[in-house]
């Protein structure tokens, strides 16, 4: 686990990237996910991390008690994750709506708003 | 304890449910909107007078202990920047009632601009840095939604590329919150600078602090990432882009001020050099991108580029009379800017274009936009009696004082060029005589005059009561770089780590 999630956060953002830099608006949206699903586990990453056997639990005082883990990560992992949910959301209609006024879904056609 | 902070927030968020639910009825929903903004701007000027009156305003959400629960602070910095944000905010509604036609009121229009100002003012006052990350999701929500209504092509193309790098931003910003977390264990932003002081491996932070410099950067549009501003900021109406450019790029030199100011003050005397370098080149390329163009909307958007540049250099300067001289220097030009897009978005609805070729022979007709036109733009380039010229003169005292000859040159070089570009406009629009026949065209309606007509009065004022202003923000710059003092206000005197450790046992 520890070895496989830094593959796993250094792949999802090597795949970002490659795809962010393709000219098609699809590619750029895929990539913009795969970017959002890799910090959220790198913030997953930061904390204790979830184990087996151990629940993310804190006690009342806000102590960790042995035995468990800090429950901070997953909450701003879970915030994280709703944001990037909704702003996802609109750039796929906003990039539905531009390929259907721009009638292409190459990033090269849409250089209107970039001439002098 | 001051609980009152939480009152702007709750009263926007009443008011953009209820402009929801009232779109239809567009009487109504302009009186709620204007009520709420009005209701902001009343509260903000007394913060005003509170946080000088008794410091710091702390409010604890839910009551949790501070480093616990989320925090708000109001210090001086807070107050101006709340302040100039919702009298800019009531005068772009003020002019999208005389400049927009009803479909922009029927689709949720007012909701936006109040989200707008919600997340803007909680991104000032928030003391806490993932909620500070969620403050700008709801302030850049409702900017995408506001930079796309209408819907026209180029709208669409703009909005794009402006949704997409700033989610950029923020995806940045969210990695660094992570980082933090890692390395400090803390979110809380007293928290995370008493704790910095005894961290183990210095050099991870100054990594971590690159990564807040490139997420906030980009929203503030420094040199190598402002290519979103001057390519989307022109394609939506009017009024949109005045209150974009009044707010949106100067949360993010406010936040780069808070963060850097207060919060990880070594990595900003690290990072100093390279700030200041940052500055210096985002003044002139911003200034040399006005020169080649001849739209007066995307003039006016490269020069906030240039301006950023000025409001970076009062951070890069690294003390506190450098931070008082850039607060007071982005108050300032939060109001000329914004009034400058008003005034040239009313001669652009006159002409029907922006472009400055096909305009003209505007002085002889429209005296008074031209006169106020001619008043904002001598405020921006800094010529007294303008608030410009005080901002201007703080910036190049506090850069003389420390000795940063390079920025302090280069500051003055670009007023030079920021009032030639300027007055390229100035002899277009205004002063040259129309190819076509002036008597044809539409009158400036007082609506589209009067919110800009104010605004330069306001900077007028604020330039001949130069003292008031200059005294408010040097007790604000001390405030914003006094990091013990912030700990204290928030945690109490013992500090964070001591009601930490007292939990915990």
């Amino acid at each position: 686990m520890s070895i496989l999630l830094p593959i796993a956060i250094g792949s999802l953002f090597a795949g970002a990237v490659y795809l962010l830099l393709r000219r098609s608006v699809v590619k750029l949206f895929l990539g913009l996910t795969l970017l959002s699903h890799g910090v959220n586990l790198l913030i997953f990453s930061m904390g204790d991390g979830l184990r087996r056997g151990v629940p993310p639990i804190t006690a009342a005082d806000g102590t960790t008690l042995p035995g468990t883990t800090d429950p901070l990560v997953q909450a701003l992992i879970l915030t994280a994750i709703v944001i990037s949910f909704g702003i996802l959301a609109f750039i796929l209609a906003l990039a539905y709506r531009a390929n259907q006024a721009v009638k292409s879904d190459d990033l090269d056609d849409m250089v209107t708003t970039d001439r002098l | 304890m001051a609980n009152h902070l939480f009152l702007p927030i709750v009263s926007l968020m009443v008011g953009a449910s209820l402009t929801v639910l009232f779109a239809r009825q567009r009487w109504l929903a302009r009186g709620i909107v204007v009520g709420s903004v009005l209701f902001h701007l009343i509260y903000s000027l007394r913060l005003l007078w509170v946080v000088a009156a008794h410091g710091r305003q702390v409010s604890q959400a839910g009551g949790w202990l501070a480093p616990f629960g989320i925090t708000f602070v109001a210090d001086g910095a807070t107050a101006i920047m709340l302040a100039v944000a919702s009298l800019l905010t009531l005068m772009t509604v003020l002019y999208s009632f005389a400049s927009l036609d009803e479909g922009y009121e029927r689709y949720f229009y007012y909701p936006l601009i109040l989200l707008l100002l919600l997340g803007v003012s909680g991104a000032f006052m928030t003391g806490d840095l993932f909620n500070l990350y969620v403050w700008f999701e709801v302030l850049l929500l409702a900017s995408f939604g506001l930079i796309t209504l209408g819907g026209t092509r180029a709208q669409l193309e703009g909005g794009l590329k402006y949704v997409v790098l700033n989610l950029m931003g923020s995806i940045a910003f969210l990695i660094g919150c992570g980082l933090v977390y890692g390395v400090v264990g803390t979110l809380n932003m007293a928290h995370i600078a008493e704790r910095m002081q005894t961290i183990q491996q210095p050099g991870i932070m100054t990594a971590i602090a690159c990564i807040f410099l490139f997420a906030f950067g980009s929203k503030a549009a420094i040199l190598p990432l402002f290519f979103w501003l001057p390519t989307s900021y022109h394609t939506p109406p009017v009024a949109v882009t005045a209150i974009f450019s009044g707010l949106l790029t100067k949360v993010g030199a406010y936040s780069l001020y808070r963060v850097f100011g207060t919060v990880m003050q070594n990595e900003l005397i690290h990072l100093a050099p390279w700030i200041l370098t940052i500055a210096w080149l985002t003044m002139l390329v911003g200034v040399f991108g006005a020169m080649a163009q001849m739209n007066v909307r995307r003039i006016l958007s490269f020069h906030i580029v240039s301006q950023i540049g000025y409001s970076v250099m009062g951070l890069g300067l690294a003390s506190s009379l450098g931070l008082a001289a850039g607060l007071l220097f982005t108050a300032h030009v939060m109001i000329v800017k914004t009034a400058l897009f008003f005034i040239g978005g009313a001669a652009e609805q006159i002409y029907g274009t922006g472009d400055i070729k096909k305009m003209g022979g505007l002085a002889r007709r429209e005296p008074a936009l031209a006169m106020f036109w001619f008043l904002g733009i001598i405020s921006l380039a800094g010529l007294p009696p303008m608030s410009g010229f005080f901002g201007k003169l703080a910036l190049l005292q506090a850069g003389v004082t420390q000795g940063a000859w390079l920025v302090t040159g280069v500051a003055t070089l670009t007023g030079i060029l920021t009032l030639f570009s300027m007055l390229k406009i100035w002899n277009e629009v205004f002063w040259k005589k129309s190819y076509a026949d002036v008597s044809k065209l539409p009158r400036v309606s007082p609506g589209l005059l009067l919110p800009g007509a104010l605004l330069v009065i306001v900077s007028l004022a604020l330039g001949l009561g130069a003292s008031v202003l200059v005294d408010y923000t040097t007790v604000a710059g001390m405030q914003l770089f006094d990091q013990a003092g912030y700990i204290q206000s928030v945690c109490g005197l013992d500090g964070c780590e001591a009601v930490f450790q007292a939990a915990i046992r």
